[in-house]
């Protein structure tokens, strides 16, 4: 019990530890753009007030950490301390109040944009694993009961296909055929479900692709074990054998990387969404963040990608401790 | 090695061979733009066909092949030596150093979606092909580091590095001279498995505007180019030839690496 309860706690540890240095990291990132944001952001013809306005009021005149190493007139550096009030302090404590800044262009709290697009790309991700694990189980489970036949042969194409084309190649030729030749599926935007339906297929292709090979793998490996026997000897069609018993076992290592691929394909999305113009945080995080140089709202978004990723697999693992119990030995 | 990875040799041989005599390959200016010639189909003249700005396709394409084999390359030589490295000191020394590394670096690495913080180093340091280098490196090199300490971890308890250690051979002749050499083998499928993976990144991160700056030929930045609605229904060949390259190039390196594990790996070869 002692042990349970301290290799919680490290767990937890760590955890913070990870999330405390991401936010860090994304902290810090604004002190990489190269010259003055305010330049960045403001252009070159901004005058020295507007400028000046500008850092003040999103706390760019600040030091940017707790001390920095500047040069002096002789061209040597010294260590030179700020203490607490500086632009990493005042990002921490902004965010611990529920606060991620305003952003550079808008003025719009980054919070406020985030929570309006966050739906949309969780509701992307989720239709593109449900896509996925509705193409990949059917396909593998076949591919794996008809091992070196051609069936299995042309399921190994179509997954190496969907791991090797790039969701941006997939998804504008899905664009062309189903919305603009057949006019069947919204192509741009999201107006309605049929808007849904190629983006997420584009999304999840590679996911499929991958889960299709486990998924053959398992069931070829599940296939081997002595209870396979026991099923068949005792009668059972080979339907229920393979869909009763195979599937069972062989989907425990499919589920756990489900929940890892939940974050990946947060990060596809991304590239999905500039596609589809799908509102979601990869098209703010693209458009109205990295295109238009406001840097609150790449930061903002960042970290809000990374957290829910950092939490879906922290789940993941939770899930899967509880569901096996022999990685908790381990 | 099974006949999928000798396509894939085969395939990146050409690539290479493509990338190194881009220029006696393909004649045509891959930047010359003619109005005039815009959303020609493959001819003899054009044999991939023109863009929307009348471009020759197959000039473009072909040296889009430099620009993703030389990120592909750069990133993985730089990333497998770092990543090396550190899983090395990590496994071989142990204690708090691999409980800093492994317990933490690794860890904080592995906790952004790889292709984020890529997407976000480049939005801070601006676009450029150097700049995404350097991003796809910092991405790229804990996947090697890992792999490297789980092999010096197992490789390090052998007998021969003892007897080497009862010899009196230092920390770092044991490392270089006994350990790594026995512990690299799986570095050579990570490390055709990351040029895939780079090349990918490249076009993915040209693609958002990211990489390379536009008139340059990536693979990427051509299918941003060809994706509005009025080249897809004039020109569609100018989206589907360097999305069929982008495929080839990834898919050749992903049958080298799925190749070479099962090779290396001889409880695979039976599946």
């Amino acid at each position: 019990m002692k042990r349970k309860i301290f290799g919680l706690v490290r767990r937890v540890a760590m955890l913070v530890l990870v999330v405390w240095t991401v936010v860090s990291l994304v902290t810090l990132l604004v002190e990489l753009v190269p010259g003055d944001p305010a330049v960045a952001v403001l252009g070159e013809q901004a005058t020295p007030d507007q400028l000046e306005q500008f850092r003040q009021k999103h706390g760019l005149d600040r030091p940017p950490f707790f001390f920095s190493f500047p040069e002096d007139e002789n061209g040597s550096r010294h260590f030179r301390w700020f203490g607490w009030q500086n632009r990493y302090t005042d990002y921490w404590t902004s965010l611990l109040h529920g606060d991620l800044g305003r952003s550079f262009r808008t003025d719009r709290p980054v919070v406020e944009l985030i929570r309006e697009r966050y739906p949309a790309t969780i509701e992307l991700a989720l239709a593109a694993l449900l896509i996925a694990i509705a193409i990949a189980i059917p396909l593998g489970v076949i591919a794996g009961k008809k091992r070196g036949t051609l069936t299995d042969n042309a399921v190994s194409v179509f997954a190496l296909l969907g791991i090797s084309l790039p969701s941006f190649v997939i998804g504008p030729m899905l664009i062309y055929v189903f919305s603009v030749k057949l006019g069947w599926l919204g192509g741009y935007g999201r107006d309605d479900w049929t808007y849904l339906i190629l983006p997420s297929f584009t999304l999840g292709a590679a996911l499929s692709a991958i889960l299709t090979r486990m998924v053959r793998s398992s069931v070829i490996e599940e296939l081997g074990e002595d209870y396979v026997r026991t099923a068949r000897a005792k009668g059972l069609s080979e339907r229920k054998v393979v869909y009763k018993h195979v599937l069972k076992n062989g989907l425990i290592p499919v589920v756990t990387i489900l929940g890892l691929q939940l974050g990946i394909l947060l990060a596809g999305a991304i590239i999905t969404e500039k596609i589809f113009g799908w509102p979601g945080l990869g098209l703010l995080l693209v458009e109205d963040g990295i295109g238009k140089r406001d840097y609150r709202i790449v930061q903002g978004c960042v970290l809000a990608i990374s957290v829910t990723y950092i939490a879906a697999n922290s789940l993941t693992d939770m899930i899967y401790r509880w569901l096996d119990p022999r990685i908790r030995v381990s | 090695m099974n006949r999928l990875s000798i396509i894939g040799i085969g395939i990146v041989a050409v690539v290479l061979i493509v990338a190194i005599c881009a220029p006696w390959i393909a004649t045509q200016d891959v930047g010359a733009t003619n109005l005039s010639l815009r959303y020609l189909p493959p001819t003899a003249a054009h044999w991939f066909g023109t863009d929307s700005t009348g471009r020759d396709i197959f000039a473009r394409v072909v040296f889009g092949a430099r620009i993703s084999l030389r990120v592909g390359i750069v990133v993985v030589t730089v990333s497998a030596i770092i990543g090396t490295l550190l899983g090395a000191l990590a496994g071989y020394y142990g204690g708090w150093i691999d409980r800093v590394l492994s317990g933490y670096v690794f860890n904080v690495f592995l906790a952004f979606p790889g292709l984020l913080l890529a997407i976000a180093l480049v939005a801070f340091l601006g676009a450029g092909l150097n700049k995404l280098i350097f991003a796809l490196c910092i991405i790229g090199w804990v996947g090697y580091a890992r792999l490297i300490r789980g092999q010096v971890l197992k490789v390090r308890e052998y007998d021969f590095v003892q007897a080497a250690r009862a010899l009196g051979a230092g920390d770092a002749r044991i490392l270089f001279v006994h350990i790594l050499p026995n512990a690299i083998q799986p570095l050579i499928v990570q490390a055709s498995l990351g040029m895939a993976g780079a090349v990918l990144s490249e076009a993915s991160l040209s693609f958002l505007g990211l990489g390379v700056p536009p008139p340059a030929p990536s693979w990427g930045v051509m299918i941003e180019e060809a994706r509005d609605l009025s080249t897809l229904q004039n020109a569609p060949h100018a989206l589907i030839f360097p999305g069929l390259a982008i495929a080839l190039t990834v898919l050749a390196f992903n049958f080298i690496g799925d190749g070479l594990r099962e090779y290396l790996d001889p409880r695979q070869r039976k599946r």
